[in-house]
Order: structure tokens, then sequence, then C-alpha cells
């Protein structure tokens, strides 16, 4: 699966290695009907995007298989111009909220050390500095004095920032967020999205699946538009427009959001 | 003669098969704690019953070369191979057709149980070999095992059981969240498949001892009960390997007293008290502690629904509220209220009033999410911010 062979172009070479993630040609299908359509995409890097599209459009589905958490039928991956998986510590991925099981026997303290599991290994010991840094993740997204809850007790917009603080925890030049904002509490929002921002000033690379169409333009710096085929990709001032909209939400777009584009 | 068994005086034989069991059960309940929080408890099941062909098969296999047919290695690497057929079928079916993972359990289950009745009762009817004692695999005995069988069940035991602690870590984050795994790199399909690998090693060398209908109890019900008595994954793991070790030993100890008992059974039994003691008793999540707690949370809402009620002088008719306001001495018997529950009365009905200025202060937002009607602003807030809330009660012009 090498995307960077003879054949590429210099072109299409220099941008894929700036691209901390970039993929072409990639379908996924579950059964007979692809969910993700010959999609290429090339994520800037230092930036924030967020991929937009329809219900059921294959949003969650493109980012999943560009990470190899679900096979695609085809297609070629690479970050930073290299195979995904000699990167993978340099990404994190938070995936959706509600595929785990809160009631599993944990701690949020625990779940946060999973992010660094990379250091850990299968046998290391759990230092006095592994805890301080899971601590000082639940820190930054306003979680401190969590450490010790059951996750159970923990309200939507809780968990969602404990995902982000074991991301966090991975210390990575990538974040990759399914559906980060979905079914949280304004507070929460507002939280994940400064400390989003500043993972971008510390010139990382933030991509978000996200369906809030009217909050893109203030949270995000470009957009990849998605309907199971590419729409368009570019900034927000270029790619964020009611046609391209128009031409992936269709009928389903509601007037209140096209008012949103200004 | 049971605490002769209980305290290891029957002799070298029953000593090892009793502590080798009671290897064989920590090793079950540590690794049946991956497979219950992994939502793959059923896979054990359909794995133990698919031994059932590769023991009668490895049988005839070993007669038709002359040798003995009931040498335990062979049996059990014969068990391992149809079981690993078993576990492939159902990962295949699960996989590769639109059949759930239990729909796929059940044919499996099933169909490879059934073939290997039909193999025993051609066995039985051969001539050749002894084949006396082959149905022992199904629920399990203790009676006549060779000092070298419980030796091979008591490392089996043990290897799993250090598999089990080396595979914490990433089986561990499997369980909880694959995708996750899966994006920081972790191999998914090789750790569930190491699990698997651990519950069919568990089930074979569970065979002699607990039977392969029963084996699948010991993999679950130590974890299930030790589920109810923490919150921590690590804590899981040692108490399940602690009661499956636990029910291991008094089981086989029981069993080693009257031979004619299938052993399996008892064992499964113990785990059973184990596991009832577990739902009434445990802290938090037990029974017990869920009715109590249910208990004095409806006694608190019926005494502060008496009290606002008394404060703002409306009867009260409900007569839960009334006996409970009687027995701490609220009110009379008749129903009057005393000194007590005149100030108590007066300090509810001054908190309700502060919240309800709390939840209309839009700068309170975040304290306002926690009111439950219940639970007293004093503490919410500090003295300072209930003062300034104060200064809001007061009438105007009174200062």
């Amino acid at each position: 699966m090498e995307l960077v062979t003879p054949e590429t172009g210099t072109e299409d070479r220099a941008l894929l290695e700036a691209s901390p993630l970039a993929v072409r040609g990639l379908t996924v299908s579950y059964g007979e009907k692809p969910a993700v359509f010959s999609v290429d995409a090339t994520f800037q890097p230092g930036v924030m995007t967020a991929i937009v599209g329809p219900n059921g459009a294959g949003k969650s589905t493109m980012l999943k298989a560009a990470l190899g958490i679900v096979t695609p039928l085809s297609g070629r991956v690479t970050a930073w111009g290299a195979p995904l998986d000699k990167m993978r510590d340099r990404i994190a991925y938070v995936p959706q909220r509600a595929s785990v099981d809160w009631d599993f026997p944990t701690r949020v303290l625990d779940v946060v050390m999973m992010g660094q599991y990379r250091q850990l290994g299968l046998l290391g010991r759990v230092r006095t500095e592994h805890m301080r840094t899971a601590l000082h993740c639940l820190e930054r997204v306003g979680m401190d004095g969590f450490a010790d809850r059951q996750i159970g007790q923990l309200s939507g917009g809780q968990q969602q920032r404990v995902f982000l603080a074991r991301a966090l925890a991975q210390d990575a030049d990538l974040y990759l967020l399914d559906e980060p904002f979905a079914g949280v509490d304004a507070a929460t929002e507002t939280a994940i999205i400064s400390v989003l921002k500043a993972l971008r000033d510390q010139g990382r690379t933030v991509v978000a699946v996200h369906h809030d169409l009217s909050t893109v333009p203030d949270y995000f710096d470009r957009v990849f538009v998605i309907n199971t085929s590419k729409v368009a990709e570019g900034p927000v001032s270029e790619a964020f427009t009611r046609t391209n909209l128009q031409e992936a939400y269709g009928g389903r777009l509601a007037a209140a959001q096209m008012g949103a584009l200004g | 003669m049971v605490w002769e068994a209980l305290t290891l005086q029957l002799g070298y034989n029953a000593t090892l098969v009793t502590l080798g069991a009671a290897l064989l059960g920590m090793a079950a309940g540590a690794t049946g704690t991956f497979l219950f929080l992994g939502k793959r408890a059923l896979v054990s099941d359909a794995i133990s019953h698919a031994t059932l062909p590769g023991v009668a098969l490895a049988f005839v296999v070993m007669v038709a070369l002359g040798g003995d047919g009931r040498a335990l290695p062979g049996l059990l690497a014969g068990s391992a191979l149809s079981a690993a057929v078993g576990l492939l079928c159902v990962s295949g079916l699960t996989n590769r057709t639109r059949l759930s993972e239990d729909a796929a359990i059940g044919a499996v289950l099933s169909v490879f149980f059934g073939f290997g009745i039909v193999l025993l009762t051609v066995i039985q009817s051969m001539t050749a070999g002894r084949q006396a004692g082959l149905e022992s695999f199904l629920l399990g005995s203790t009676a006549g095992m060779l000092l070298q069988d419980a030796v091979v069940i008591a490392a089996g035991g043990a290897v799993v059981l250090l598999l089990v602690v080396l595979l914490r870590r990433p089986m561990t984050m499997v369980a909880f969240d694959r995708e996750f795994a899966a994006g920081a790199g972790m191999n998914v399909p090789r750790i569930e498949l190491a699990m698997m690998g651990l519950a069919l090693a568990i089930t074979v060398v569970g065979l002699k001892i607990v039977g392969l209908i029963l084996i699948v109890a010991l993999l679950i019900i130590p974890a299930v009960a030790a589920r109810f008595w923490t919150d921590r994954v690590g804590q899981v793991v040692i108490l399940a390997g602690l009661i499956g070790g636990t029910s291991g030993y008094i089981g086989a100890a029981l069993s080693a007293t009257a031979p004619a008992l299938p052993t399996g059974p008892i064992i499964v039994l113990v785990a059973f008290g184990l596991f009832t003691l577990s739902l009434f008793a445990a802290p938090n999540r037990g029974v017990m502690a869920a009715l109590l707690r249910h208990r004095r949370f409806r006694a608190r809402v019926h005494v502060r629904q008496g009290l606002l009620a008394l404060a703002q002088a409306q009867p009260i008719y409900e007569g839960l509220t009334l006996r409970l306001m009687r027995r701490r001495g609220l009110i009379r018997a008749d129903g009057v209220a005393t000194d007590l529950g005149r100030i108590e009365a007066a300090r509810a009905l001054r908190d309700e009033r502060r919240w309800q200025v709390l939840r209309s202060d839009p700068a309170h937002e975040e304290a306002a999410a926690s009111y439950d009607g219940l639970t007293p602003l004093d503490d919410v807030l500090t003295p300072d911010q209930l003062a300034a809330l104060d200064s809001g009660l007061r009438p105007k012009g009174v200062s």
C-alpha cells in the first residue's frame, strides 16, 4: 500500500509529504453499497479542518478507513508522505462517545492513561510522571477533580472531555475526532473548541467530523464536504459555499442552515 | 471426611488434583473477565462444545495406532484442534455471512456437540480400547485421575494465568474501546485471537476436571460475581481469579470425598454460591445495597416534601410521609408540628426559596444544574455566595 511510488508526480509527492493525512481513491463498502466512493483528500498541516456532510454520507467511515479501523475496498493512505503504520504514534483518534460501554469498570484516570499505552508498553510500571501527565490532560479539558470517578457517573459532556483528555495524553501531531460536539452541553463545546484551537496554535493539525453547519466558520479553517464521494475541499471561505452544500445535502439543507452561510 | 478433603489430607493424588483445580479456576476466572467485559462470553460456550468431536476422534486415532486411547495429552490435543476449527467456523460465519455472532455460536455449538455425541456412541460399540470413562469429559471427574494428569492441568492453568497477566493491558483496551485501540495502531484482531486462544486453553485444560458442558460457567460466573464488588478492571480480574480458584479448590475437594459425584457440577455450584453471595451482599452494586439506598432516598424525598408542606401550612395526606416525620420527631402523633418540625420546615422552605433565586440567576448556571429538590444549597455554595444570594431574597426597602 505504498502511496508515494515512482509514478507519483512530483507535484503530488510534495503535497503528500506536507500533509499529515492524505488518502487517494478511498472506497469503503459495508455490503454492496459503497459508503465512501473513490475519495481523494489532502488534509493540511497546522490548521483545523471540518468534515461535513449529511447523515450517512460516510464522514465517520472515511475517517475510520483512513486509520485502518475499518478495511477499505481500495485506496491508499499516507501520513506525512509515509505509510500510516510508521506514523501511528504521531496520530491521536477520538472515537464517537457512543461507541463504548460506559458501565465498563474503570476510572477516569485509567481511561486517560490508555493514551500513554505506547510509553507504558506491555508491562511497564505506571510511574508518577505518567500520572502527572494524565492529571494535567484532565486539567486542560476542565476535569480536574474527576480523576477518581467511575466513568459511569459522568454526564455526556464529561465523557467527551475524558475522551479528548485521553487523546491529549498521546501528545500527537495530528488529532482526528469523530463528532466531538455530538450531544454535549454548551460549556463542554466551548471547552473542547478552545483546547482544539490551542492545539492548532501550537502547530498541530486537527480534523473533526462535524454536523453543525452553523458553527463551521467560527470553529474551523478548512472544510471537506462529502456525500459518499468528495464534493469540495478547501479553505472555509472558498469551499463552504451554498452551491457545495446544496450539492452535498440536496433537499435536506434546511433554510436555517443556509442562513448561517450569510 | 469433608474437612479432611478441604485440608488436603486425602492423600497425595487428591491433594494434587485439588490444587490443580484451584489453579485452573484462578486462570479461568481471570481469563473469563476479559471475555465478559468484551461481551464475548458466549463464544467460550461454542469453543467448549466444539471440543467433543476432537476428544472422540483422538481416542479413535490413538486406539488405531495401538496406543492407550485415554492418554490425556493426546485427547487434549485432539480437543484443542476441533475447538479451534469450531472457533474458525464462528468467526467465518460472523464475518462472511449476514449471520450475527449469537446465531453462529448457536449453530456451531449444537452441530459440533451433536457430531461428538454420535462419535461417542460409535466408540461405545467398538471392541478395542478401554473406552469406559470417555464420557467423563462431559461433566468432569477426578475419580481415577492420574498423577501426570493433575500435573498437566496445574501447569496449563499456571501458564494461562501468566499470559493473562502479560496481556492484561492490551486486552483491557480492546475490551473497553476497540476503535481507539485500532486507531492507536494495536492489532485488534490478533489481541482478540489471543483472548479466544486463552479461553480455548482453559477449556481444553479444564476438560478432565470440569467437563466441556460446564467449563463456560467457570469462565463467566467468577467474573460476573467479581463485578459486583468493584469498579476497577484490575480488581475485577484479581477477584474473579480468587473466586474461580476458591470454587475449583472447594469443588474438587468435595468431589474427592464422593467419587461417584461428577466434579464439574460441584465446582459450578460452589461458584454459584459465591455469585449469590455477591449478588446480595456486595456494597453499591448488590441487591441489598440498592434496596437500602432506594429506601433511604425515598425517605429523604418524603420528609422534604412533608417539611415543605408544613412550612406552607398545607395538609399532609400520605401515610408514609406522616410515619417518617413522626419517627423523626418532626410532628406529633396528631399531626401537629413539633418545635423541631417548625425549625426544620422553615429551613427547608428557605433552602427552596434560595434555589429558586439561584436558578433564575444566569451567573449561577453551573450550580443550578445540580438542583434535585433534595440537596441543601449549603452543600453547593460557599458562605459568601449564600449571603449574596440571600440579599436578593429580602423584601425591597428593608436592609
